[in-house]
């Protein structure tokens, strides 16, 4: 008898708790990111791989999250927040695991050696970027509260503010590469000439773990200035 | 004339039996539904909601529900058209009753979202068609009930949306949200109190023949709003912020202030739905006996007596009991999207406009209010994701639900008729 109940049917699932649900496992991808470049700067081949096929699984989670959201949110759903705005913001989310799998990928597929004096730029970059990302999730754990107070008030200034701090993050990943395409520059002599084009490749691979945190970041800024 | 006469006793039987029948569907059914968002939102254990639900589906039920009951027992009906063969009368609300709790029992076990109150009522005008014709039947009092089932979860929606609003207002956007919550409850919880009791109250309490001055029912009301806010206060003192909670959700300690105060609007909503659908059951029931015992006279004044007010009340109980609380049960573990502050407000806001609604003699539907109340605070975007589509499927449910309840009337009509007049 309760299976259609009208009342219980009018509940769908809320989207929400598997947005939070997805990006604490993109979080969990991007952080195997420094790990991975930590153990291509000891030179550890070994540890590169067994972190990429963390990678990959983390990946491969996310995706199977997202797919899952998606197909639950019919357009007949009534949500706080534009159906299309939040899909905006998950496939946001997931590009970003989608560039650590692509950076481990790349990482795997061909040999890259740090050059001695590019180790210290490199992991500023990457650490900085993996920062940018973590705060990208802190904001979207955030989704309950707005929720709770409808996207308005003190916690949406609070959330804002957090957005605010995702952009000076994503600034300093941008200069940070490019000291590390600079001093990539400044050993290209010694570099295969081949090298020195993927390295290139890869440090803008990098940057774009922050690029697409300061997305989510911003897509949802403008869910709140509604 | 001589077949009531005759067949007094039996009649009356059949009237309690199938009475009983559809305040059994009622109760395992519909209480379900009004007292879902309570369990939902983790206010209320099942067991105690069925505790509240069988005390005021009961008080609800016996101090307001009058009114609605004599809309559904002479208030469709044209009395002068059956004034020489009171027997139709008879035949027609057995009928009526039988093919609504047949319905609903079909309906309910396929999951079709239909509503006792719209079954009733296209069963009463379904019989009074078939039987008398289509001027038997008071179509400006059927356009004023139809008008009420598309003005009622509106005007609950609006109520909530208001609720919501007001909550964020003082409570949730507040510096300290917590403290701001225990000190605002206590008079959310006496709104509550109040609205109710002044509604019900408003002019007297016609099934128990108390009658009261407009001036009388306000402070009365008045002084049930306080007492109830004063339990309400003392309960909500007793909270205590939840560090550890409150690290993961933020509004975890200022929920937690609304769940004493759930509490509350459970009673009420079992109230309000006790005064308007036990009516359902109730008012053909009292149409028969009153035939009966008028020995076939139409008396569109009669009183309506207690005692079977009093049987629709235990009707929803047994319901409950047998079946009720595995419906609940499962309605709460689907409904875990709303939070007590939500469930406050669609609850609140659903049980003052449907004790409104019974209060003018309105037969309301009490789940599609329910859904009115929550989708109004969806609208003040406070619920992660509505499902629009049950609106689609409550128009249906309209379209479908008043003429086969009339159609398996006239039915059962004509077969009741062939039985007794030979």
């Amino acid at each position: 008898m309760a299976r259609g109940s009208t009342f219980a049917g009018l509940f769908g699932r809320s989207p929400f708790k598997p947005m939070q649900e997805h990006m604490r496992t993109v979080k969990k991808c991007s952080a195997q990111v420094t790990k991975l470049f930590e153990a291509l700067c000891e030179g550890d081949q070994k540890k590169v791989l067994a972190i990429k096929d963390k990678i990959f699984d983390l990946e491969n989670e996310a995706d199977k999250i997202k797919n899952q959201l998606r197909s639950h949110l019919p357009k007949s759903l009534f949500m706080p927040v534009d159906r299309r705005d939040l899909l905006e913001v998950l496939d946001l989310q997931d590009n970003i695991a989608d560039t650590a799998q692509d950076i481990a990928g790349l990482l795997v597929a061909r040999r890259m050696d740090v050059a001695d004096g590019m180790r210290q730029p490199l992991m500023n970059l990457v650490r900085r970027c993996v920062d940018a990302c973590d705060q990208a999730a802190r904001i979207i754990e955030r989704l309950d509260e707005l929720v709770e107070t409808g996207f308005r008030g003190p916690e949406s200034e609070s959330v804002i503010e957090m957005v605010d701090q995702l952009n000076n993050i994503e600034s300093d990943t941008d200069q940070m590469g490019l000291e590390l395409t600079q001093s990539l520059f400044a050993h290209e002599d010694d570099m295969n000439p081949v090298s020195v084009v993927f390295w290139h490749d890869l440090i803008e691979m990098i940057g774009e773990l922050a690029d697409y945190a300061e997305k989510v970041g911003n897509r949802l800024r403008l869910l709140l200035a509604r | 004339m001589d077949i009531i006469q005759n067949h007094g006793t039996i009649f009356v039987a059949l009237a309690v039996i199938f009475g009983l029948y559809m305040t059994w569907g009622i109760g395992a059914n519909d209480v379900a539904n009004v007292m879902g968002t309570s369990v939902g939102s983790g206010a209320i254990t099942v067991r105690t909601a069925i505790i509240i639900a069988a005390i005021f589906e009961f008080a609800g039920a016996a101090l307001a529900g009058g009114h609605v009951t004599d809309t559904i027992r002479k208030g469709m009906v044209d009395a002068d058209a059956i004034a020489d063969a009171p027997e139709v009368l008879v035949f027609g609300m057995l009928a009526a009753l039988l093919a609504a709790g047949i319905w609903l029992m079909i309906a309910s076990s396929r999951g079709w979202p239909v509503s006792t109150t719209h079954s009733i009522v296209g069963a009463v005008v379904g019989f009074a068609v078939a039987a008398l014709g289509m001027e038997a039947v008071h179509w400006d009092k059927i356009t004023e009930i139809v008008l009420s089932w598309i003005v009622s979860p509106v005007l609950g929606g609006a109520i909530a949306f208001v609720l919501m609003l007001s909550i964020r207002k003082l409570i949730l956007n507040a510096d300290n949200p917590f403290a701001s919550a225990k000190h605002w409850g206590p008079v959310y919880v006496f709104l509550v109190g109040f609205i109710i009791a002044l509604v019900t109250l408003f002019k007297g309490l016609s099934p128990l023949k108390i009658h009261l001055s407009v001036a009388a029912s306000f402070v009365i009301a008045l002084i049930i709003g306080v007492i109830v806010a004063a339990i309400g206060y003392v309960l909500i003192q007793k909270v205590e912020v939840d560090e550890e909670a409150d690290k993961d959700f933020h509004y975890a300690s200022v929920e937690k202030v609304f769940v004493p105060m759930m509490l509350f609007t459970a009673c009420a909503m079992a109230f309000a739905h006790g005064s308007n659908d036990v009516a359902n059951g109730v008012g053909p029931m009292a149409a028969v006996v009153g035939l009966v015992k008028s020995g076939g006279e139409v008396a569109q004044k009669s009183d309506l007596p207690l005692w079977i007010l009093v049987l629709g009340g235990i009707g929803i109980v047994i319901g409950l009991a047998t079946y009720g609380f595995r419906v609940m049960r499962t309605i709460g573990s689907r409904i875990t999207e709303l939070t007590p502050t939500r469930g406050f407000c669609a609850t609140m806001a659903a049980a003052a406009t449907v004790v409104l609604a019974s209060r003018t003699g309105m037969p309301v539907s009490t789940t599609h209010i329910a859904v009115g109340g929550v989708i109004g605070v969806g609208m003040a975007r406070g619920i992660g994701a509505i499902d629009m589509r049950v609106i689609g499927g409550i128009v249906m449910s309209w379209i479908i639900t008043l003429p086969i309840g009339g159609m398996l009337a006239a039915l059962f009509y004509f077969t009741i008729r062939g039985i007794f007049s030979t």
